[in-house]
C-alpha cells in the first residue's frame, strides 16, 4: 500500500467518511424502517403524530346539537335533514369562541349543487327535484322563496 | 398558482391534479448525463481497448466529461421544489426508488473520472511545477499555478519510469471500471422512466438500453463538435503564432490529424446510432403490434399530437439525414459537423419525446396535456423550468471546460497518455 | 500489488459505498414482527348514491388546508355521460368543487360540449380520492423516505423531508398526488388522518348528505363498511397495476377511468 497509486482512493474514502459523519448530524433519530418494512415504511416516525395534530375544522352535526338541539331536531324531520349543518353554515371550528359567528352561505350556487336539473338516469341525482338555474328566477337568492330548513312545498306556501 | 399550471394546457378529460410536472429540466437531465457518459466511453475506447486513432480525442473527451459532470446534477437541482433538501438522497436513501441511487452512482462516477484525470495529468503537474520553479520571471498566473499544481499532485512527486508505468496501468483500470459505471449512471436514468408503471409510454424494459445507446451517440457527437471547434481555433492561433515559432505544426498537418480523428470517431457514432434506432423502432413496433389498453391513446399521441416532434424532428432530421450525411463517402469536416449537430438535435428530441411525450396524455387515457415551454420568465419557476434555465444548463459545461482547460491543457505534447 | 488485487479492492470499495448504510443499521426484525395491525383503514364509495354536489370536495379543501381556489384537490368527483353512440364523456370542472350545475361537459381550456338529454343512455358520478394502496407505488419510488405507509394502511407525506422531485406524482396511476401550492411538497389525501385517529369520520364522509362515502376498518368484521365489502360485489380502480387499492366501489362501470 506504499504506492502513490492509492492516493485518490484515500481521498474517496475520506469523502465517504465525511458523508457518514454529516449523516449522523442531519438525520433525525426516529428516522428508520417502521411497521411496513423498508419498501413502504422508511420514514421519520414523529411525522405521524404531526399529521394527527392537524386542527379539526368540521365538527359534525353532533357538535351543533350540543347547543342547538331543538333546531337540529326540527330540521332533521325535513327532507333537508340529511344535509350536515356545516355544509351551509361553514365549519364550526371552535365556535362559539372562535369564530363567534359562522358565515352562512346563502348563495344560489350552494343550492344548485343538488338542485340544478341534470339528466342523470343512472344516478341518485335524478331523484332530486331540480330547476334550470338559467331560467328559474335568475339572480335571486333561493331563500327569498324557499326555506332551506323546511324546503317542502307546504312551507313554501306559508311564505306566500 | 399550482406548480405546473403555468405551462400545461389540458384537453378533454384529465384528472384534476394532472399537470406536466416534469419539464424541460428533466429533458436536460438525461441529455446532459448522456453527454457525460458518451464522452467518457469515447475516451475509454482509447484507454481500455487501445483504439490508437482516438488518442488525440481521448484526453480531450475525458476532461470534457469531467466538465459535464456538474451539469448532470444541475437540472435536477433546478427541478426540485426543495433543492436545499437534495442532500437527503445521500442521507436517507430509499433504494426501492430509482432516483435514490443517483447520489451514490453519481459521486462514484465523479471520483473515478477525477482519479483518472489525476493519473493522466500527474506527470504534467510535477513537470510544470519544476519548470515554473526554475523560471526566473514568472507571471502572476504562473505563480498561482505552482501551489495549485503542488496541491493537485497530492504529494506524489515521483515521475520515474516505474511510477509512470503504474499511472498508466491505473488509468487503464479506472477507465475499465468507468465504462460500466458510466453506462450504469445513464442506463439507470433510463430506468427512472422505464420503471414507472403508471406511465404507459415510459414503462418498457428497453428504456435503459435505449438511453445508453443514445447517450453514447450524443456524447460522441458533442465531443466531435467541440473537438473540431478547438482544432479550428488552434489552426488560427498557430497560424498567427508561427511567425515567432516556426516549429509549430502547420495548418495542413493539423487538418489531416483532424480529418483522421473525426472520420474514425464518426464510425463509432454511426455504430451506436444504428443500435439506438433499432431499439427505438422495436419498441414502437412492439407497442403497435401488441396494442394493449393504452395503445389507443399512445397512438394518437405518437401519430397525431407529436408527429412532427417524433417522426420529423427526431427520426427525420435527427437520425435519417445525419445517417446519410455521415455515411456518404469522402467525409469532410463540414459535413461531419452538420451531421453531428443534427444527431445532437435528434437525441435531444428523443429525450423530449420521452419526458414530455410521456406526460402528453392523461393517465385516465381520456385526455391530453400540452407543454408550453416558458420563454420569457415572469417568476423564479418559469425561469428555472423555462428556456433560460435550460440554456444555463447547456452553457455551463462549456464554461467549465474553458476553465478546466486553463489548468489541465487538453492539447499539447507533454504528458504520456 | 498486482492488477487483480487492485480490481478486487476497488470493487469492494465501490460495493461498500453502494450498501444502504441507512438500511443496515435500521432494520429491526423485532419491530417488524411487532407490527400486527388490528386496524386497516378502507373506504367505500357508492356511486349510485352520489349526486355530484361536491360538498365533499369543499369540506376536504377547508379541512385539510388546501388553498380553496387552487386547481388541485385531494378528492374530486367525476361525471360520466354515456351517449347512444357508445361514446363516454367525462368531466370534473375544478374537481367538482362547486358541484355539477350545468348540463354542458367541460372539455378543457374553457370549452364545453353540449349533449342533448335524448342522446344520454347513462350518466352518473364517481367520487375519487387516494386509494391508500396496499402496495403504494408512490411510496416505492420516493428516493428519500419522505412518503410512507403507516401500520394502519394510510399513506402520509412528511412535509419536512420531501425534496419535491415529483417522482411519486409520476408513480401514482390514479393522479391523486400534486404539489401543495403553499408548502411546495407532495400532497395527497390521507383519509383525514387527524380525524380518523380521533374516532371521527373523514371530512368528506361527514359532508356527504347521501351516504355515498364511508370509511371503515377492514380488520373489524362488524364494521358496516367491512360487511359491505365482504358480502357485496365491489370493484376497485385500475386493478391491472397491482397496487391493491383499498377504496372499494359499489356500482362501478367499465367506463370509469
Amino acid at each position: 500500500m506504499k504506492s502513490h497509486v492509492w492516493r485518490p482512493l484515500f481521498v474517496a474514502i475520506g469523502l465517504v467518511l465525511l458523508i457518514i459523519v454529516v449523516r449522523s448530524f442531519l438525520v433525525p433519530d426516529d428516522f428508520g424502517v417502521w411497521e411496513r418494512g423498508y419498501m413502504y415504511g422508511l420514514h421519520r416516525k414523529g411525522n405521524e403524530a404531526e399529521w394527527k395534530k392537524v386542527t379539526v375544522k368540521y365538527r359534525t352535526k353532533a357538535y351543533c346539537k350540543e347547543c342547538h338541539a331543538e333546531k337540529v331536531e326540527s330540521i332533521d324531520r325535513s327532507p333537508h335533514g340529511i344535509i350536515p349543518c356545516e355544509n351551509c353554515h361553514g365549519p364550526a371550528m371552535n365556535h362559539p369562541e372562535d369564530p363567534p359567528t359562522l358565515t352562512i352561505d346563502h348563495s344560489r350556487e350552494l343550492c344548485i349543487r343538488c338542485h340544478a336539473k341534470l339528466f342523470t338516469p343512472s344516478s341518485g341525482r335524478s331523484k332530486i327535484r331540480g330547476i334550470d338555474p338559467v331560467t328559474h328566477n335568475p339572480g335571486a337568492e333561493c331563500s327569498l322563496c324557499h326555506d332551506p330548513h323546511h324546503p317542502n312545498l307546504e312551507a313554501l306556501k306559508r311564505h306566500e | 398558482m399550482v406548480h405546473g399550471e403555468a405551462w400545461t394546457i389540458k384537453e378533454f378529460f384529465t384528472y384534476p391534479n394532472e399537470y406536466i410536472y416534469w419539464t424541460i429540466q428533466i429533458v436536460m437531465y438525461p441529455f446532459m448525463t448522456g453527454l457525460v457518459a458518451g464522452a467518457f466511453v469515447l475516451s475509454s475506447l482509447y484507454h481500455v481497448f487501445g483504439v490508437k486513432q482516438l488518442k488525440d480525442i481521448a484526453r480531450f473527451s475525458l476532461v470534457f466529461s469531467f466538465a459535464l459532470l456538474p451539469t448532470a446534477m444541475m437540472p435536477l437541482m433546478l427541478h426540485l421544489q426543495q433543492p436545499q433538501r437534495g442532500i437527503e438522497v445521500m442521507m436517507t436513501p430509499h433504494f426501492t426508488s430509482a432516483i435514490a441511487a443517483f447520489g451514490i452512482v453519481f459521486s462514484t462516477y465523479g471520483m473515478i473520472v477525477a482519479a483518472e484525470l489525476w493519473f493522466v495529468y500527474r506527470q504534467y503537474f510535477v513537470q510544470t511545477v519544476h519548470e515554473l520553479k526554475a523560471k526566473p520571471d514568472r507571471t502572476a498566473w504562473e505563480s498561482i499555478l505552482i501551489p495549485l499544481y503542488s496541491v493537485l499532485t497530492m504529494g506524489a512527486w515521483d515521475i520515474s519510469e516505474h511510477a509512470l508505468e503504474k499511472d498508466e496501468k491505473a488509468v487503464k483500470i479506472l477507465a475499465g471500471i468507468g465504462i460500466p459505471v458510466a453506462c450504469f449512471l445513464h442506463g439507470y436514468a433510463g430506468f427512472i422512466f422505464g420503471s414507472v408503471k403508471a406511465n404507459a409510454l415510459w414503462m418498457t424494459p428497453l428504456m435503459p438500453v435505449i438511453f445508453i445507446c443514445s447517450a453514447v451517440v450524443s456524447g460522441i457527437a458533442l465531443c466531435i463538435i467541440t473537438y473540431v471547434v478547438c482544432m479550428e481555433l488552434r489552426k488560427l492561433i498557430f497560424a498567427w503564432k508561427r511567425k515567432q515559432n516556426p516549429d509549430l505544426p502547420s495548418t495542413e498537418e493539423l487538418k489531416s490529424v483532424e480529418v483522421n480523428v473525426v472520420t474514425m470517431t464518426v464510425k463509432y457514432l454511426i455504430m451506436f446510432l444504428i443500435l439506438a434506432i433499432t431499439l427505438e423502432l422495436l419498441d414502437l413496433i412492439f407497442r403497435g403490434y401488441t396494442a394493449v389498453k393504452s395503445w389507443d391513446i399512445l397512438r394518437s399521441v405518437i401519430y397525431e399530437k407529436d408527429f412532427t416532434k417524433i417522426f420529423i424532428l427526431q427520426y427525420g432530421f435527427g437520425n435519417l439525414i445525419p445517417f446519410i450525411l455521415l455515411l456518404m463517402p469522402r467525409l469532410t469536416i463540414r459535413r461531419a459537423v452538420v451531421g453531428t449537430l443534427m444527431v445532437l438535435l435528434g437525441v435531444f428530441m428523443m429525450r423530449w419525446n420521452v419526458v414530455i411525450g410521456g406526460q402528453a396524455f392523461s393517465s385516465s387515457f381520456a385526455g391530453f396535456m400540452e407543454y408550453h415551454l416558458p420563454i420569457w420568465p415572469h417568476d423564479m419557476e418559469t425561469f428555472k423550468e423555462g428556456f433560460f434555465g435550460a440554456l444555463m444548463v447547456a452553457v455551463t459545461p462549456f464554461v467549465l471546460f474553458f476553465c478546466l482547460s486553463r489548468i489541465l491543457p487538453v492539447f499539447g505534447q507533454k504528458g504520456g497518455h | 500489488m498486482n492488477r487483480r488485487e487492485f480490481l478486487k479492492r476497488s470493487i469492494v470499495v465501490v460495493a461498500g459505498m453502494a450498501v444502504p448504510t441507512a438500511a443496515l443499521e435500521l432494520i429491526d426484525p423485532k419491530k417488524l414482527l411487532a407490527a400486527k395491525p388490528e386496524l386497516r383503514w378502507v373506504f367505500l364509495v357508492d356511486t349510485h348514491s352520489c349526486v355530484g354536489c361536491g360538498f365533499c370536495v369543499k369540506a376536504c379543501k377547508i379541512e385539510n388546508e388546501v388553498p380553496y381556489d387552487a386547481n388541485v384537490t385531494r378528492t374530486w368527483v367525476e361525471r360520466y355521460v354515456i351517449t347512444k353512440d357508445g361514446k363516454t364523456h367525462i368531466d370534473s370542472p375544478k374537481g367538482a368543487l362547486n358541484g355539477f350545475t350545468s348540463k354542458k361537459i367541460d372539455i378543457g381550456q374553457g370549452h364545453t360540449k353540449e349533449i342533448k338529454d335524448e342522446e344520454i343512455v347513462q350518466s352518473f358520478f364517481v367520487p375519487k380520492l387516494c386509494n391508500q394502496c396496499e402496495n403504494p407505488p408512490c411510496v416505492q419510488v420516493c428516493p428519500v423516505g419522505a412518503t410512507y405507509q403507516t401500520a394502519d394502511g394510510v399513506v402520509l407525506v412528511d412535509r419536512t423531508w420531501c425534496i419535491g422531485c415529483g417522482y411519486c406524482i409520476m408513480g401514482c396511476p390514479y393522479g391523486v398526488r400534486f404539489f401543495h401550492p403553499v408548502y411546495r411538497v407532495a400532497e395527497k389525501c390521507n383519509f383525514c388522518y387527524h380525524r380518523i385517529s380521533k374516532g371521527m369520520k373523514t371530512a368528506c364522509v361527514d359532508a356527504c348528505p347521501f351516504g355515498a362515502r364511508k370509511v371503515g376498518n377492514l380488520r373489524d368484521p362488524n364494521d358496516p363498511v367491512t360487511k359491505v365489502i365482504m358480502t357485496e360485489r365491489v370493484a376497485i380502480l385500475k386493478e391491472e397495476y397491482g397496487t391493491k387499492p383499498q377504496v372499494y366501489y359499489l356500482g362501478l362501470s367499465k367506463e370509469v377511468r
